[in-house]
């Protein structure tokens, strides 16, 4: 009789949890972790949707897309979310994500007009370091520098790839022989963002690539301003994070929902203290205070997104060669 | 009617033969299929050829150089807690490679014991990643494996030798000359063509320890073709070249075997009188102190920083953990389902049936065999559907040579032993498994049960391949914890998997030890 | 009774043991007792081990009282046979060993048990049915061995020299403990020996082994009386 009883309350549990839809997200991880925005989202989404929403931790930004490529139509995602403009043409032409109807007055440094994907939040890359460290002011500082740093692989990850683009933009032809310079200073090339920072704050490097916004984390999460992220005069290059939604959804409405959902205050004004990013509709309040202690760039480098591909496919090639030697 | 063996036929063993060959073969024939020439190799691909040899070549010189040593140390030394480190250097054997990696780290990192003590005095960190990191694990592997090879030699020179040479008055030097070099010289060449086909295939380690495209083997750079770029047609490539390195080396390594050695009895010692003055016996202590040192204070890191952890571990955590012990248990049952009856078959003379489908598993790598999987599955069903099922598959393929190298001695002694006697007396198959071969083979039975368990539930393979976000096993949760810095939780699960795999082999072997007699 | 007709017949036999090739034509009365005799190496226990259905025989046949058991595996063959060792399974009981004579699945009723306590108790080893092997003497592990041969109860008995590892005086027991056995139950015995001696007071006659070829049995003190050249090459007396 117990017995019949807890099966029947097992089944009925189960029911009433098939009948709530489910939006699946694919995201990095630093996104779904407990200090990251994906807790609040999550609560902030659900408590207008009627919906699960389900993030799933699917590595960085461009181990998402080759994920996602991977998975093909059968991939249980609905939105992959953390991608950036170095990948979006890429994405396209997989042909497995689908035009958004998102319109909102952005904050971004560039003008938005993409036709499937919709940014979320924007920053500068940056190595981010110890605050009493003698930083150095260029990357030939630091390639002729015994700075030990930890960097992404451009292969899976969209820090990884956007310093790739950094060094390609910054110096062209040269690029190589920057690469070169630096392979001494690199410790190691770990898959994704976490795993490099948390090396950096085991100790095991000086420096590590993340955001000029990184120290924001330190400084009002942590109440420690001691970590400093160096300003490169070479300019600093820009990531504009992004999300889709993939064509064989079978959430599209809700899939468009969270889409929208996104650009609203009740997002962008989690994002600052949680994913410490700028973000890509400034809320009312403004912006955190302590962010106005972060390092500026002078000047922003972007690669177009139509051109990344291409460019992203030769300093691949470079960094390869380079790193390999 | 004659020319059996043993009341079972060999039938048995000769289709789990087949069938181990069918599941290796397949997944390299799509591999040969998949492969594209395309844009050939690249700098990066060449850079990852040299790495895996390199590496490879400086893991097993450094492993048996070490280890000739520290055997001849263990060899003529007796001391109190002597049978507790010979046991001890069979452990890193059933240590998950992700778990040992932490505990390197914890003592070998940039900010680790061995660099805080370094800077009191004013000398600068160590560097773990890269060449280094990636042989200082292997060497914490196989230098252990090597020095129990090796003292097995020692073991083997009979007793009747050393008192021949007492009697002839040999001191050390002596002794070397005519009794441990021509034995050393015909074991060590392979010893280290089995520790280099070991190292030459590694993954976890070059995944958590490698440096970049400076420091990937190819192993390696099969999971980056699929998980980065997802090129099937690259990663065939590579796994083609992998096929062609692995199969040289277990090629090299069972030319250069030198045959089965007993196995047992390490723990006893030999009667010895050339051990020489205090001095030998100082470098002796000192060489068995550092060895023990080497080989504790990882597993001490991993404990001590673990405790903490253990009782905050997320829910995935222990959901892996349960998907892990279930995979284990599966590859453990599948083991016994196919080495029992290949065992069977070379015991009673089947030699190649059983040998030639385990050396397979040897010369085929992991990642290889999981990329060939997933070009047949991928067609058909969602790979990664069937990680688990696949996972515990491969870790059969993987355990089954060592499993067969434990149960073939005890196979040939039952059948050698007993056979005709079961043949005479009429018994059937059924009874002449449960009645002779189950309660004689049952302590290797229990031994290879336990191995099988362990490095199941260690592997971090394939699943790295298969495995999509939720159904991760322990040792993949772990280092995704590691990867996202939850580094308590990381800890916490690294003990948990500890004791997950050394508790799993330790329950088979006892199982297998429990009521067997003579 | 002793000497009926032929009962085991080897017909143009060709024994193969893994290369090793013995010829043998000859035939063995009903309840004789026959000593297999000849240098090291000839072949005897090759001889045996084809009877007992261990070797390939590519030509000729073997028969049992008419019968042809050429093809037949070896324990469908009416013989038992004891093996210089490996007679026992160490890892089970004398019992059990002993119980396994009657059912190799050693599912025994209780009439069977008795059978096995009878049989313990006939060799001398009453009460010691739950030792294991490893817990016995030699000539007790001996005399359990036989005991299972007893209750095993085939007509043809072989032993190839399965006391070689116990002293003379053991022996000479033991073989006078076979002989019992076999006249009670009227077996044939056929027994590899290099002791003359023993085959003078078991065996009623001798087949010779030697240069490939098994010979029919001749009288037991005949041939040891005036041997042949080769057997008196082998028996070191002239």
């Amino acid at each position: 009789m117990k017995y019949l009883a807890f099966a029947a309350g097992v089944l009925t549990a189960t029911a009433a949890w098939a009948e709530k839809p489910v939006l699946t997200i694919y995201t990095y991880d630093s996104f779904v972790a407990d200090w990251g925005p994906g807790p609040q989202i999550e609560a902030a989404f659900e408590a207008t949707c009627d919906c699960d929403l389900q993030f799933v931790a699917a590595g960085d930004g461009a181990a998402l897309l080759a994920r996602v490529k991977l998975e093909g139509a059968r991939t249980d995602a609905d939105i992959v979310l953390g991608l950036d403009t170095n990948l979006t043409a890429a994405a396209v032409e997989t042909g497995l994500f689908a035009p958004h109807s998102v319109t909102a007055d952005y904050d971004l440094p560039v003008a938005w007009d993409d036709a499937t994907f919709v940014p979320y939040d924007w920053g500068y890359f940056a190595f981010v370091h110890n605050a009493e460290l003698a930083a150095p002011a260029n990357f030939r500082a630091l390639a002729e520098s015994d700075l030990k740093i930890v960097i992404q692989d451009p292969r899976s990850s969209t820090p990884g790839l956007g310093l790739l683009m950094w060094v390609k933009t910054a110096y062209g032809d040269e690029a190589p022989a920057i690469w070169e310079g630096l392979a001494d200073n690199i410790v190691t090339v770990t898959k994704g963002w976490s795993e490099a920072y948390g090396l950096f704050l085991d100790g095991e490097a000086d420096m590590v690539l993340s955001y000029t916004t990184s120290p924001a984390y330190h400084l009002i999460a942590e109440d420690d301003a001691t970590r400093a992220a160096a300003a490169f005069d070479e300019g600093h290059y820009l990531q504009i994070e992004v999300a889709g939604k993939l064509a064989g959804t079978d959430q599209p409405e809700l899939a468009d929902r969270f889409l929208a959902f996104m650009v609203t205050e009740a997002f962008q004004s989690v994002i600052p203290t949680t994913n410490w990013m700028y973000p890509a509709v400034t809320p009312e309040s403004g912006l955190p205070a302590g962010f106005e202690t972060l390092t500026v760039p002078e000047r922003a480098l972007l690669v177009p997104p139509a051109q990344a591909s291409e460019v992203r496919d030769a300093a691949l090639a470079e960094w390869l060669a380079a790193l390999s030697r | 009617m004659a020319g059996r063996a043993q009341p079972v036929s060999p039938a048995a063993g000769l289709a789990a033969a087949a069938l181990v060959a069918a599941v290796i073969l397949g997944p390299v024939a799509a591999v040969l299929w998949r492969a594209e020439g395309g844009r050939g190799l690249g700098p990066a691909d060449w850079a990852a050829i040299r790495f895996s040899v390199t590496q490879a070549v400086l893991s097993a010189t450094l492993s048996v150089a070490l280890a000739i040593p520290v055997a001849r140390a263990l060899a003529r030394r007796g001391f109190p807690g002597r049978a507790v480190l010979v046991t001890l250097l069979g452990a890193p054997f059933i240590l998950p490679v992700i778990v040992a990696v932490f505990g390197l780290l914890a003592v070998f990192g940039r900010s680790g014991w061995i660099s805080d003590a370094a800077s009191l005095v004013g000398l600068p960190p160590l560097q773990i990643y890269g060449l280094h990191g990636v042989v200082l694990a292997h060497v914490f592997f196989n230098l252990p494996l090597a020095t129990r090879l090796i003292l097995q030699g020692w073991r083997d020179i009979p007793a009747e030798h050393f008192r021949l040479a007492a009697q002839l008055g040999f001191g050390p030097r002596d002794s070397t000359r005519w009794l441990e070099r021509p034995m050393l010289a015909r074991l060590v060449p392979g010893i280290w063509a089995v520790v280099f086909a070991i190292c030459l295939t590694s993954f976890a380690v070059a995944l958590t320890l490698g440096g970049g495209p400076r420091a990937t083997t190819v192993e390696l750079a099969i999971y980056q073709a699929f998980l980065f770029d997802f090129d099937l047609g690259r990663a065939a490539l590579l796994a083609l070249i992998q096929i062609a390195l692995a199969g040289s080396a277990a090629a090299l390594a069972l030319w250069l075997s030198p045959g089965e050695g007993s196995g047992g009895g390490l723990d006893r010692m030999t009667r010895r009188w050339d051990t020489g003055g205090p001095g030998l016996a100082l470098w002796d202590g000192a060489l068995i102190a550092l060895t023990a040192l080497f080989l504790l204070l990882p597993l001490a890191a991993i404990v001590a920083d673990g405790l903490g952890g253990l009782t905050r571990l997320p829910p995935q955590v222990w959901e892996a953990s349960l998907r892990s012990v279930l995979v284990a248990l599966a590859s453990t049952a599948l083991m016994l389902v196919l080495a029992l009856p290949m065992a069977l078959a070379v015991a009673s003379g089947r030699r190649l049936a059983g040998d030639g489908a385990g050396i397979l598993g040897l010369a085929a790598s992991p990642l290889v065999i999981g990329t060939g999987f997933f070009i047949l599955l991928n067609p058909w069903i969602s790979p990664a559907s069937l990680a688990l099922p696949v996972t515990a598959l491969v870790n059969v393929l993987m355990a089954l040579p060592f499993a067969l190298r434990i149960l073939i001695p005890a196979a040939r002694d039952t059948a050698q032993g007993y056979g005709r006697l079961g043949l005479s007396l009429d018994m059937r198959p059924r009874d002449w498994l449960a009645r002779v071969v189950l309660p004689r083979m049952r302590v290797r039975l229990g031994f290879a049960a336990g191995l099988t368990a362990a490095l199941s539930m260690g592997d971090l393979g394939v699943i790295a391949l298969f495995a999509d976000a939720e159904a991760a096993t322990l040792p993949l949760q772990m280092y995704r914890l590691m990867g996202s810095y939850q580094t308590e939780a990381a800890a916490g699960a690294a003990l948990l998997l500890l004791a997950l795999s050394l508790g799993l082999f330790w329950v088979f072997d006892a199982v297998g030890r429990r009521g067997a007699e003579a | 009774m002793r000497w009926g007709g032929a009962v085991l017949r080897l017909e143009d036999l060709i024994i193969d043991n893994g290369g090793f090739r013995v010829a043998a034509t000859l035939q063995v009365p009903k309840g004789a007792r026959v000593a297999v005799m000849g240098p090291s190496g000839a072949g005897k226990s090759t001889l045996l081990g084809a009877v007992a259905g261990f070797h390939d025989t590519p030509r000729g046949r073997i028969l049992w009282d008419g019968g042809d058991i050429t093809a037949l595996p070896p324990g469908k063959r009416p013989c038992a046979i004891l093996f210089q060792d490996g007679n026992l399974f160490p890892h089970l009981s004398i019992a059990q060993n002993v119980g396994l004579g009657i059912d190799p699945g050693l599912r025994l009723n209780a009439d069977q048990r008795a059978r096995v306590t009878r049989a313990l108790a006939r060799v001398g080893l009453g009460g010691l049915d739950d030792r294991k092997p490893a817990q016995l003497s030699g000539g007790q592990q001996s005399r359990a061995a036989l005991a299972r041969v007893l209750v095993q109860d085939k007509p043809l008995l072989l032993l190839d020299e399965p006391f070689a590892a116990l002293g003379p005086a053991l022996k000479a027991d033991m073989l006078e403990l076979v002989a019992e056995l076999a006249a009670e139950t009227g077996a044939t015995l056929m027994m590899v020996t290099h002791d003359p001696a023993d085959a003078r007071r078991i065996a009623d006659q001798v087949i010779v082994v030697e240069d490939g070829v098994a010979h029919p049995p001749t009288a037991t003190a005949a041939l040891l009386d005036h041997p042949p050249e080769g057997l008196r090459a082998y028996l070191g007396r002239d």
